[in-house]
């Protein structure tokens, strides 16, 4: 088997892995910093690719529609936020219920199930145009990608940086702590919800830009490749160094996602048993920590 | 230090899963062929990606490889198939998609729209055949369907409306007046039902929108016609299909034939149908394959291809319940089912 195959491949899922890795930040921000897991993103995925979808086929500019979407993201955050703090609903159960409550939302914002954006502007055919000596799509991707995930990074990492920023990780960490301090913890989880499924939603547009069409069924499996994603990015790279090395890390995890599921594709695993393998690989990563304290413990006795 | 080694044991430990998997499934037809990474014209290379399983899609993917024989070609042979199914994540598309423009396939099959998409956005050389895509058109696979002016063609899955309406003039030939039966909110209805009208049009039969918006409007919108209308006709709208046995309940108490769009409303009380055969849509796609494959034919001058013929069903309950004659022709070349039990 040639490697220039395998090369090209791991190209175009570098490329993959950086807009999923605007998704994976979101669920970072649930999963890890709220110690929420959150199915939310499911729905708010593909809402993201439906608000983008439909607003730039009535003619808005691809990068406002993006905007459109994370507001839009946010809100159903901010919802199962709600129904979780405000109800006392479990966090699984208010995700589950955001998440089926958006399917038939996104159906009703594309109005049918599909919406192609195949000719249609996008920010990477506008791209595109500036950057007219880039032939390749896939570089393309790369480079709206890093900026974006750049931009994001530099935001997040200032955000949890402020007072407001330090109480959500708090409130990840030791919830009656936080509250015992005066603080309304249901107030930093709603905030929390609501800029993780922002992100996810930003992420669901751009991948709908890139991949040229927005479907209803686009968020499927989302939550695994988040969480696959952030604990492969935890387990490789460890927890060091400050916060923005933390979140270069999930998003470095989900490149290297997307290059295994690439790679293994590429070289011929059977796709009926990828769903298979995804598990496996989840569950290897997540074990590693586990694995790590069962057998780092006995040398700290002696 | 023990971290250190710790993360290499890990990384190693993932890097051992990839390899255990490509030697699991490493026998893959088509490796033998990538060595140069440039096209080998020998042996013809098909890349099949098709979005999830499913009853339909599987069909159409086995008519496929079925016409390819048919038409002499030997697998392996004159054509090798790489079969990839995203198992429903689109994302995978995406991956495979690119995983086929890297491995320099001649021919990519896509099998469902948002898996024709992802081929098509990330290819515009590689000729692409689409199939189990209901308008192409409209899916911006095609420029138009007669004359697509990309590099996709393929076959549509569009319900044979026009068929389905010529049906009931051959079952209930003294019908006047055709009710359509549909969901307003559902695009894909209201598409076929403009059909319907102008197949009606055609026919010289008058037609009445009788639209609902929620479920439990079914039950009395359909009350409503009773008395009103000689039949009712409703396409392959999802609120209807769900709600089927609540239109058979009151249709067939009312004696009114109740013409669908496609089997599962058959047996769910409908009377009778002309439905498409998936496995004959997957055939009708590999002629297409074979043109391009001996005749080098380019999709952006192949029309998008639609089935002529249909399977006919016919429930037989429903036909008793309604105490309606059927010509024994119509009969013959009809599959009979029985309502199924809910």
């Amino acid at each position: 088997m040639g490697i220039l195959p395998i090369l090209l491949s791991i190209q175009s899922a570098v490329s993959q892995g950086i807009l999923w890795g605007i998704m994976t930040l979101g669920v970072y921000i649930s999963y890890k910093i709220l110690d929420y897991a959150d199915l939310t993103v499911e729905g708010s995925f593909a809402l993201g690719g439906a608000v983008t979808a439909v607003l730039i086929i009535n003619g808005w500019s691809p990068m406002l529609s993006l905007f459109v979407a994370l507001l839009l993201g946010m809100v159903a955050g901010m919802v199962t936020g709600f129904l979780n703090t405000k109800f006392k609903i479990p966090a699984i159960l208010s995700g589950i219920l955001s998440m089926i409550a958006l399917y038939s939302i996104n159906l009703s914002i594309m109005g049918k199930a599909n919406i192609a954006l195949l000719g249609k502007e996008t920010i990477f055919t506008q791209a595109q145009k500036w950057f007219s000596m880039i032939t390749d799509k896939s570089v393309l991707s790369l480079i709206i990608g890093s900026v974006f995930v750049i931009i994001i990074i530099a935001i997040l990492y200032w955000f949890f940086g402020t007072e407001l920023g330090s109480v959500i990780r708090a409130t990840g960490n030791n919830e009656y702590m936080v509250r015992a301090l005066g603080v309304n913890t249901d107030r930093m989880k709603i905030i929390g919800l609501f800029l993780s499924n922002g992100l996810v939603a930003l992420s669901g547009g751009l991948i709908a830009q890139n991949q040229g069409y927005a479907d209803v069924g686009m968020g499927t499996g989302t939550i695994v490749i988040g969480l696959a994603s952030v604990i492969i990015g935890e387990v490789i790279f460890g927890r060091r160094f400050n916060f923005a090395y933390k979140l270069f890390s999930v998003v470095a995890g989900s490149v290297i996602y997307r290059i295994i599921i690439a790679a293994v594709l590429q070289m011929g695993l059977k796709t009926t048993n990828l769903k298979l393998f995804t598990a496996i690989i989840v569950a290897i990563a997540l074990a590693i920590p586990a694995m790590k304290e069962k057998y780092s413990k006995p040398k700290l006795d002696i | 230090m023990m971290k250190l080694k710790r993360m290499i044991l890990s990384l190693g430990m993932i890097l051992a899963l990839v390899l255990l998997s490509a030697c699991s499934g490493g026998t893959g037809s088509t490796d033998s062929t990538t060595k140069t990474g440039g096209s080998d014209k020998d042996i013809f290379k098909i890349g099949v990606l098709q979005l999830v399983t499913h009853d339909a899609l599987d069909a159409s993917y086995q008519g496929f490889v079925d016409g390819l024989k048919e038409a002499g070609l030997k697998e392996n042979v004159d054509f090798v198939i790489d079969y990839q199914n995203a198992q429903g994540e689109q994302s995978n598309c995406q991956t495979i998609a690119a995983k086929f423009v890297n491995d320099k396939v001649d021919l990519i099959l896509a099998i469902a729209t948002p898996a024709a998409q992802a081929a098509a956005n990330e290819t515009k050389d590689i000729p692409i055949l689409v199939t189990a895509v209901t308008d192409p058109a409209d899916a911006k696979l095609v420029n138009s369907n007669e004359k697509p002016g990309t590099n996709v063609s393929g076959t549509s899955d569009l319900t044979p409306v026009k068929e389905q309406m010529e049906l009931i003039k051959k079952i209930i030939p003294n019908a006047k007046k055709v009710a359509l039966l549909y969901n307003s909110s559902e695009v894909n209805s209201a598409f076929q039902v403009n059909l319907a009208k102008e197949a009606a049009a055609e026919l010289g039969l008058e037609t009445v929108d009788a639209t609902v918006s929620q479920s439990h409007e079914i039950q009395q919108v359909v009350e409503s016609l009773v008395g009103k209308v000689d039949v009712i006709y409703s396409p392959t709208d999802n609120m209807i299909a769900a709600g089927m046995s609540t239109v058979a309940l009151v249709a067939n108490q009312a004696k009114i034939p109740v013409i669908v769009g496609e089997e599962g409303m058959v047996r769910n009380g409908g009377l009778a149908t002309y439905g498409i055969n998936y496995y004959d849509l997957g055939k009708l796609t590999a002629t297409q394959a074979v043109d391009i494959i001996k005749n080098n034919a380019k999709p952006a001058d192949m029309p998008i291809q639609y089935l002529s013929k249909f399977d006919l069903f016919i429930n037989e309950d429903t036909m008793k319940a309604i105490d309606i004659k059927i010509p024994d022709e119509i009969l013959k070349e009809a599959q009979i089912v029985k309502t199924v039990a809910e």
